[in-house]
C-alpha cells in the first residue's frame, strides 16, 4: 500500500511542482509575486473542458489549447497591468495587489459564466486502464500526468540551462537595467516569461482537473495558496527549488492523509511553510542575500 | 418624519451597522500598511476576534463589553506569538507568511468542531451590538489613530515605511513599533469581528478567508492610505458598491476586482489624495503624483 501512495503522491507533487515553476519564473524575471496564476490555472482546467465539450477536441488537444489560452491570458496580464507597473517604478507589493484584483475578477467572471457547482470531465475522454509495474497498479492517467510534468520541467530546466535564451533570461533575472544595456529585448522576453508561465499554469490546472475530476471556479485559490508555500519552501524565483519543494509537498500531503488523517491534508503545506520561516526566512534551497541599503 | 426614519432603519440598519464595522476593518489593516508592511492577517484576526466574542457570549455568559474585550485581546496576543517570527519577514515574505497564517486559522476553525461548529459555524449568536457600539468603536478608534499619527509612535511608524534600515539606524526600535502596528491592527480587526458577530447572528470559517482579506486590502488601498479619511471612505464605498451593483448580479465580484486594479494603475494614492481632488476641483497645481 505504501508504494501506492508514494505514487500517488508522485503524481500529485508533479502538479503542484508544475504550477509552482510558473509561479516562481515569473518572480525570478518579473520580480512580481503574480497572485492571478491561480485564476489562471482554473482557466486552464476550464478551456480544456470547454474544448473537450463544446469542441469536441481530444484530450492532447485540450491540453495544448489550455496552455495557448491561460498563456494568453497571463500575456494580457502583463501587457495590461503589469508592464504600466513597471513603467512607473511601482513598489513591489503594488502588482501584488493588482494580481490579486486580477484574480478575484476571473474567478468571479468564470463563476458568472459556468456557474459554481463542480464540472467533470466527461469520462469517454480520461483513460481508464491502469497497468502494474512492479506489484503496484498504475492508472495511466496519473502516469500521464507525471510523464506530461516531467517532459515539461526537463524541457524549461534545459531551456534556461543550455541555451540562449535561457542565459538572457538569467540576466534579466540578476538585473533588467544590465541585460537591457547588453541589447537583451527586455520586454519581449517578459512577454514571452508571462506567456510561458501562464501556459504552465494553466496545464496544471488541466492535469488537477483530470486527477480529481472536478473544476470549479475557486478551485485555483488552495492551488495558489500552495503554491505560495512551494516557492517560499523553495527559495523565491529558484526553478530547480520550487521543483523540489512542489514534489515534497505532494508526498507530505500523501503521507499525511495516510499516517495522521485526511482532515490535517491543508494545513500540512502552511505548516510546513510557517516552520521553513522561522528557520529558513528564504527559504530551504534560497540563497541569503545581502539587504540591499 | 420617524416613521419614514424607523421604516429605513428596519431596511438598511444592518448595511450602515456593516459600514461602521468594515470601517475599522479598514483601519486595521491601515496601521500596519502606514508602518510599511503589507500583513494580510487582518481577516484571520478578524475571524479569531468574532469566535473569541461569539463563544465567551453563548458557552460562558460573559457580560457584553468583556466580550469585546476580549474580542480585542484575544488576536492581539495570537498577533504577538507569530509576531515575533514572521515580523523578521519583510516584503513579499511577510505578505506570504501572513497569508499562510490566515490559512492555518480557517483550518483550525473547520477542524476545531467542538468549539467552533466546524464548517457550519455558529448559529443563533445573541444580537447585542446597537447601533451606537459601532459609532462609538468607530469614533473612538478613529480618535486614538489620529493621535497615534500625531504621536512620536506614528512618526516612527511613518519612518520605518519610508526607510526601515535609517529608521533603524536614527535609533528607531523597528522591531518593537512593527510588533506594536501588528498587535494593535489585530485588536481592531477583533473588535470588528466581535462587534460583527453580534450583529449577523452566525459567523462561519468561510467568511474569514482569503476573500474578505482582500476585500479589506481593497478598502484601504481604494481610499488611500495619507489620512484616516482614505480607509473609511475606502469601506464606505466597498460596502456600499455591491447595493448599487445590484443588476450586475453574478457579477458583482468581477468589477469588484477590477476596481482595485483600476485604483492601483490609475489613482496610485488611493481617492482620498488631496492633491488630486484639488486639482479635480480644478485649483491645483496638477503634480497628483
Amino acid at each position: 500500500v505504501l508504494e501506492q501512495q508514494l505514487f500517488n503522491a508522485l503524481s500529485l507533487g508533479c502538479v503542484y511542482a508544475l504550477f509552482a515553476l510558473g509561479f516562481t519564473l515569473v518572480f525570478g524575471v518579473l520580480g512580481v509575486i503574480n497572485l492571478s496564476q491561480g485564476a489562471v490555472f482554473m482557466v486552464g482546467a476550464y478551456a480544456a473542458l470547454t474544448a473537450i465539450t463544446k469542441l469536441h477536441a481530444p484530450l492532447w488537444l485540450a491540453i495544448l489549447g489550455a496552455f495557448a489560452f491561460s498563456g494568453l491570458v497571463g500575456l494580457a496580464i502583463d501587457r495590461l497591468v503589469l508592464k504600466p507597473l513597471r513603467r512607473r517604478d511601482a513598489p513591489h507589493l503594488i502588482p501584488m495587489i493588482a494580481t490579486i484584483g486580477l484574480g478575484q475578477s476571473l474567478n468571479n467572471l468564470v463563476q458568472g459564466l459556468f456557474g459554481a457547482e463542480n464540472q467533470r470531465f466527461p469520462s469517454e475522454v480520461l483513460p481508464q486502464e491502469s497497468l502494474v509495474i512492479a506489484g503496484v497498479s498504475v492508472t495511466v492517467l496519473e502516469l500521464g500526468i507525471i510523464l506530461v510534468s516531467f517532459v515539461l520541467m526537463t524541457l524549461l530546466l534545459v531551456t534556461l540551462r543550455k541555451t540562449q535564451l535561457g542565459r538572457a533570461l538569467r540576466a534579466i533575472a540578476e538585473s533588467p537595467k544590465a541585460a537591457r544595456l547588453l541589447g537583451i529585448d527586455v520586454e519581449g522576453l517578459f512577454m514571452a516569461t508571462s506567456f510561458a508561465a501562464a501556459g504552465l499554469g494553466g496545464i496544471a490546472g488541466v492535469l488537477i482537473g483530470l486527477y480529481s475530476n472536478a473544476l470549479f471556479p475557486l478551485m485555483g485559490q488552495p492551488m495558489l495558496h500552495k503554491g505560495i508555500a512551494v516557492i517560499i519552501l523553495g527559495g523565491m524565483g529558484d526553478i530547480r527549488g520550487a521543483m523540489i519543494a512542489g514534489l515534497f509537498l505532494g508526498f507530505a500531503e500523501v503521507l499525511s492523509v495516510a499516517y495522521i488523517g485526511s482532515d490535517m491534508r491543508d494545513a500540512v503545506a502552511f505548516g510546513l511553510l510557517f516552520l521553513v520561516l522561522l528557520v529558513r526566512p528564504k527559504g530551504l534551497f534560497g540563497k541569503t542575500q545581502e539587504r540591499k541599503v | 418624519m420617524l416613521e419614514a426614519f424607523d421604516n429605513f432603519w428596519s431596511i438598511y440598519s444592518n448595511l450602515v451597522l456593516t459600514l461602521g464595522t468594515n470601517a475599522l476593518l479598514a483601519l486595521s489593516i491601515y496601521l500596519t500598511l502606514s508602518c510599511g508592511m503589507l500583513a494580510m492577517a487582518n481577516a484571520a484576526f478578524m475571524g479569531i476576534g468574532a469566535y473569541a466574542a461569539a463563544i465567551l457570549t453563548m458557552n460562558y455568559g460573559w457580560p457584553f463589553p468583556a466580550v469585546l474585550a476580549a474580542g480585542m485581546v484575544a488576536p492581539a496576543v495570537v498577533a504577538f506569538v507569530i509576531g515575533r517570527p514572521v515580523l523578521r519577514l519583510s516584503g513579499v515574505y511577510l505578505a506570504m507568511a501572513t497569508l499562510a497564517f490566515g490559512e492555518v486559522v480557517r483550518i483550525v476553525a473547520l477542524q476545531a468542531e467542538s468549539l467552533t461548529g466546524g464548517a457550519l459555524g455558529l448559529n443563533g449568536i445573541p444580537q447585542l451590538t446597537q447601533w451606537w457600539h459601532v459609532l462609538l468603536a468607530v469614533v473612538v478608534v478613529l480618535a486614538v489613530l489620529a493621535r497615534l499619527r500625531r504621536s512620536k509612535v506614528g512618526r516612527a511608524f511613518e519612518a520605518i515605511k519610508e526607510d526601515e534600515t535609517a529608521a533603524g539606524l536614527m535609533g528607531i526600535d523597528v522591531d518593537g513599533h512593527k510588533m506594536l502596528a501588528f498587535a494593535l491592527g489585530a485588536a481592531i480587526a477583533g473588535l470588528a469581528g466581535a462587534l460583527n458577530a453580534h450583529l449577523t447572528f452566525f459567523i462561519g470559517p468561510q467568511e474569514f478567508g482569503f476573500d474578505r482579506g482582500v476585500e479589506i486590502l481593497t478598502m484601504t488601498i481604494l481610499g488611500g492610505i495619507n489620512s484616516l479619511f482614505g480607509p473609511a471612505l475606502g469601506a464606505i464605498i466597498i460596502t456600499l458598491l455591491p447595493e448599487l451593483l445590484r443588476g450586475l448580479k453574478d457579477y458583482r465580484a468581477v468589477f469588484n476586482g477590477l476596481i482595485l486594479v483600476a485604483i492601483v494603475l490609475f489613482l496610485p494614492k488611493g481617492l482620498w489624495n488631496p492633491a488630486w481632488l484639488r486639482r479635480l476641483a480644478g485649483r491645483g497645481k496638477g503634480n497628483a503624483r
